[in-house]
């Protein structure tokens, strides 16, 4: 009996000092890599970007003077999305907000939506998607232009009603063979068109975040 | 020396974990789709395999029967913990797109399967040896299916090679079939197991044609016998 528990006992005390070799190995293995990770994860959002807002048209630091907001009327969910705001002189040139179209054909669409200061579409980026290859996956600025075609239009051009996809009576073309992804993907950027309108007051206010 | 040859082919080919054993199939079906994604998957299971063969069989002797198995997935766990934190920090793009593959390199059960079978029993060389054999057995199944699927699927050859050579590989990239439209089956799952069973079916009629000299001989020698 008392051999038993003296087994039981070395087990436990092997299995806890693995745990704990496995813990520093993990622990050393983060602390030489989390700053260089961070500056990835920086680096990565920064470069999406500038392809949006080149750097020349504002003079502050778009991640530090970005927002976490929420707006569960017009985006009918209460999740968070950043907006990199984009000043120069102290004055609102452009926003580009985060938002995710959650009604992708496999799953949420992360979309990067870059809005001029008149509230006319600078450019929609789809930053992450599990759309099918060779069919959804258009929406991808290396399969096709199509994102492009978000350049220039506003809620005034075209007309609310005619922010759908062709077969739904609007203007945007839909994919052979795919019509859900541009579905979703044209209706969360008319959502964040109609988010900047009703917000676009708060979000110019460069409270604190102008030269950060 | 002879010995650990016997291993090193043992893994490549005689038992490779792909095509023999049957093992991993997750990571190989679904990381497949390029030579790129697929080498990049195989050589870092390659490296948690030489590591976690490495540590079970130095500890072999210290670990007893009852809660080697726990200990075996600590290692292993944290091998590939500190595999995936170094890969997003010095090979971020390349991480982005192995994504959930690499942690899920713990959940390859040729892993585990070569710490019991192998790396338990024997000294540290065989079962480095072990693991380096096993492991570019599995690399070698990823980069030949890469390679199918990717001339296949979209008519190139090691696209995106920069994410594991750095910006001079940027013109790596062979166009196999010019003006291709690609061929969507090639790149989706369904591809990757149609391709697998082509190579293992290619595997096995190998496998016959090198094994037949050796029948002849055995033929000749009875013949001789009753002659």
């Amino acid at each position: 009996m008392a051999d038993n528990k003296k087994l039981m006992l070395r087990a436990g005390l092997v299995l806890g000092l693995f745990s704990l070799i496995g813990i520093g190995l993990v622990s050393l293995t983060h602390t030489l890599t989390h700053e260089k990770i961070e500056e990835n994860e920086r680096l990565f959002v920064l470069k999406n970007l500038r392809e949006l807002v080149p750097e020349n048209l504002h003079d502050n630091d778009l991640l530090a003077s970005s927002l976490q907001v929420s707006a569960p009327k017009i985006f009918a969910n209460d999740k968070k999305l950043t907006v990199y705001r984009a000043f120069k002189n102290k004055r609102l040139v452009a926003v580009i907000a985060s938002p995710t179209a959650p009604d992708g054909y496999n799953g949420s669409i992360k979309l990067l939506v870059a809005i001029k200061e008149n509230g006319e579409l600078i450019g929609v980026r789809a930053v992450l998607h599990h759309e099918t290859p060779g069919l959804g996956d258009a929406i991808d600025t290396n399969k096709s232009d199509w994102v492009h075609s978000f350049s220039g239009l506003s809620l005034q051009n075209p007309k609310p009603k005619s922010w759908r996809v062709k077969r739904d009576g609007g203007v945007f073309d839909q994919f052979t063979g795919a019509t859900i992804t541009p579905r979703a993907v044209v209706k969360t950027v008319l959502k964040t068109l109609q988010y900047y309108q009703a917000n676009k007051e708060t979000l110019a206010q460069t409270t604190r975040a102008t030269n950060g | 020396m002879d010995n650990y040859r016997k291993i090193f082919k043992n893994g490549l080919w005689e038992n490779n974990q792909a095509f023999v054993a049957l093992l991993g199939l997750c990571p190989l079906l679904a990381v497949s789709n390029t030579v790129i994604n697929g080498l990049a998957l195989g050589l870092a299971t390659t490296l948690t395999l030489i590591l976690s063969n490495a540590i079970v069989s130095l500890i072999r002797h210290q670990v007893g029967n009852e809660i080697r198995l726990p200990v075996f997935v600590l290692i292993i766990a944290s091998i590939v913990t500190a595999i995936e934190l170094t890969m997003n920090a010095y090979f971020f793009e390349l991480y982005l797109i192995l994504g959930i593959f690499i942690p899920l390199i713990v959940t390859n059960c040729s892993i585990i399967g070569r710490a019991e079978a192998f790396a338990s029993k024997n000294p540290i060389g065989a079962s480095c040896i072990d693991g380096l054999g096993m492991g570019l057995g599995f690399t070698s199944a990823l980069v030949i299916l890469g390679a199918m699927r990717e001339i296949l699927g979209s008519g190139t050859l090691f696209a995106n090679a920069h994410l594991i050579f750095g910006a001079a590989a940027k013109d790596m990239t062979i166009t196999v079939i010019g003006n291709y439209e690609g061929f969507l089956l090639a790149i989706l799952p369904p591809g990757a197991f149609i391709g697998l069973g082509l190579l293992i079916a290619l595997k096995n009629v190998l496998d016959k044609r090198l094994a037949k000299p050796a029948f002849q001989t055995v033929n000749l020698s009875l013949d001789a016998k009753k002659a």
